[in-house]
């Protein structure tokens, strides 16, 4: 896996998105390369979430741009791109884990069908070999693959999380966005959860932008954070640097804030 | 191998009004392929403070602080992070004082991941890490256990093992042996005598005198105004 190429897989300018008088995202660039994993982080209604819906086209901004790496283009504005792209785009290359793992998974159909369905969606066919594959993911997210045909909400929440990992990564996207991915899970929970992430981020050579609240999770899933308050982006810079040696009024709040247990 | 000039170091507590602590003024020193140098001074006299520097740990206020990394200069201090983590995961070795263990991952994992990272072969790196926590006297049976529950001497055995596995060029060593008893005190002594002769360039912390004279090839002093003195 080559991380030194010079073209970023994402480049956000100058992004900006109001609701009203509001500004939740103002003036944001950042780049993101292969395998670079970005934690975002701040308090509730520092605008890190509309950033993240922005970045990965769920919501359109008002100013600024949004660009991918894609496999045929090039670098694209993925606003300028065809519905039918974009919708490709989301369905391959990247991810996208919700906070409420039911907002990602599909309640109705079976775990394997939830974990299959972006290959069926690329026009895989064969059942067997989807079957297979929707086994061998699950049991790579530490679930036990003889539930493959059991409905979503007979998992665990810890479980289900894990699900939605599994259904966004079988299709081996570039680039996957997280959002909270461990908040509301038990703290044990959560800690298998980081490791398994963690893991596979380094396995796979995955780009990550994960926007959480805590801290921990940024120290221990990204090499990059960025500290936002107010729609703004106050500090960025590598994690270990930004949680050692913060150097704005806002980032040494948000650090010693935080109690070792 | 290292090349630091006129380093300037300072923290701003904002939330303690703006306070400044000024720990490292115009600092400037260099190390070459081979040597040990230790930085030498009491304690707060901010010697921790530029193994962090040329870690890219810590922010700078001023000065260059130049690595040598694949044949060419890279200034930390005005580095990319991308650059920074480019030259950590090929020419740094860094040993902590504080020690800081990632939870539920096997000393084994741990110790292999730099290699591993870097393209190694998973049987062979498995091996290697094998033969590094032998020398560093961790039994086997403590292999496949997370270090949250070793002893501190096994936990900064751990850090050592994994920061020099790879063979950086240059090794930067924060009281490596703090926590360790006279065997592998001697060990540790002998890894940095090791790295030297391979050619690599080590900066570090020892208060421990016997270690310290074992190892330096050059002092660097600093007193308690963070500016250094002496030769």
């Amino acid at each position: 896996m080559n991380t030194e190429t010079d073209t970023p897989l994402l480049r956000v300018s100058g992004l900006t998105k109001r609701f009203g008088a509001h500004s939740a995202c103002c003036d944001v660039g950042f780049e993101i390369f292969p395998g670079e994993v970005l934690c975002i982080v701040g308090e509730s209604g520092s605008g890190k979430t509309t950033l993240l819906k922005c970045i990965s086209a769920q919501l359109q901004p008002d100013h600024g741009s949004v660009e991918f790496d894609t496999r045929d283009q090039g670098l694209a504005d993925i606003y300028r791109l065809s519905e039918p792209m974009r919708r490709m785009l989301a369905r391959t290359d990247w991810g996208f884990v919700f906070q409420n793992p039911r907002d990602g998974l599909r309640a109705g159909v079976s775990a394997g069908a939830n974990v299959a369905e972006r290959l069926m969606a690329v026009g895989a066919r064969h059942y067997a070999n989807i079957r297979h594959e929707a086994s061998g993911w699950m049991q790579k997210v530490e679930l036990d693959a003889r539930r493959i045909d059991d409905l979503p909400d007979t998992f665990s929440g810890g479980m289900q999380q894990r699900l939605q990992i599994a259904r966004n990564l079988i299709t081996r996207p570039r680039l996957v966005f997280m959002d909270e991915p461990t908040a509301g899970l038990d703290v044990s929970v959560q800690a298998r959860l980081l490791d398994l992430l963690r893991g596979l981020a380094a396995d796979l050579g995955l780009a990550a932008v994960i926007v959480t609240h805590d801290l921990a999770v940024a120290r221990l899933l990204a090499q990059r954070m960025m500290v936002m308050r107010g729609g703004s982006v106050v500090e960025s810079g590598l994690t270990d640097q930004v949680l050692d040696d913060p150097q704005h009024p806002y980032t040494q709040l948000l650090v010693s804030s935080v109690i070792q247990a | 191998m290292i090349d630091v000039k006129n380093l300037c170091k300072s923290f701003v507590l904002h939330n303690q009004g703006g306070a400044v602590l000024s720990v490292l003024r115009d600092v400037s020193l260099h190390v070459d392929a081979g040597e040990c140098l230790v930085l030498h001074g009491p304690s707060g006299t901010g010697k921790s403070t530029i193994l962090r520097c040329l870690y890219a740990n810590y922010r700078t206020q001023h000065g260059t602080v130049r690595l040598r990394h694949q044949q060419r200069w890279v200034d930390m201090a005005g580095a990319t992070p991308r650059e920074i983590l480019t030259v950590r995961r090929h020419t740094l070795g860094y040993v902590s004082q504080f020690l800081r263990v990632i939870p539920r991952i096997a000393a084994l994992d741990i110790v292999m991941e730099p290699l591993v990272r870097n393209g190694a072969e998973h049987a062979a790196a498995k091996r290697s890490a094998q033969a590094w926590l032998e020398r560093l006297n961790i039994p086997q049976r403590l292999w496949h256990l997370p270090p949250a529950t070793f002893s501190g001497g096994e936990q900064q055995r751990i850090n050592i093992a994994r920061s020099l596995i790879a063979a950086p060029p240059i090794l930067l060593l924060d009281e490596p042996t703090a926590a360790l008893d006279g065997i592998n005190r001697q060990v540790v002594i002998d890894l940095i005598d090791e790295a030297k002769r391979r050619g690599a360039a080590v900066a570090g912390v020892f208060h421990d005198t016997e270690v310290r004279d074992a190892v330096v090839t050059r002092l660097f002093n600093l007193d308690i105004s963070g500016a250094p003195y002496g030769r």
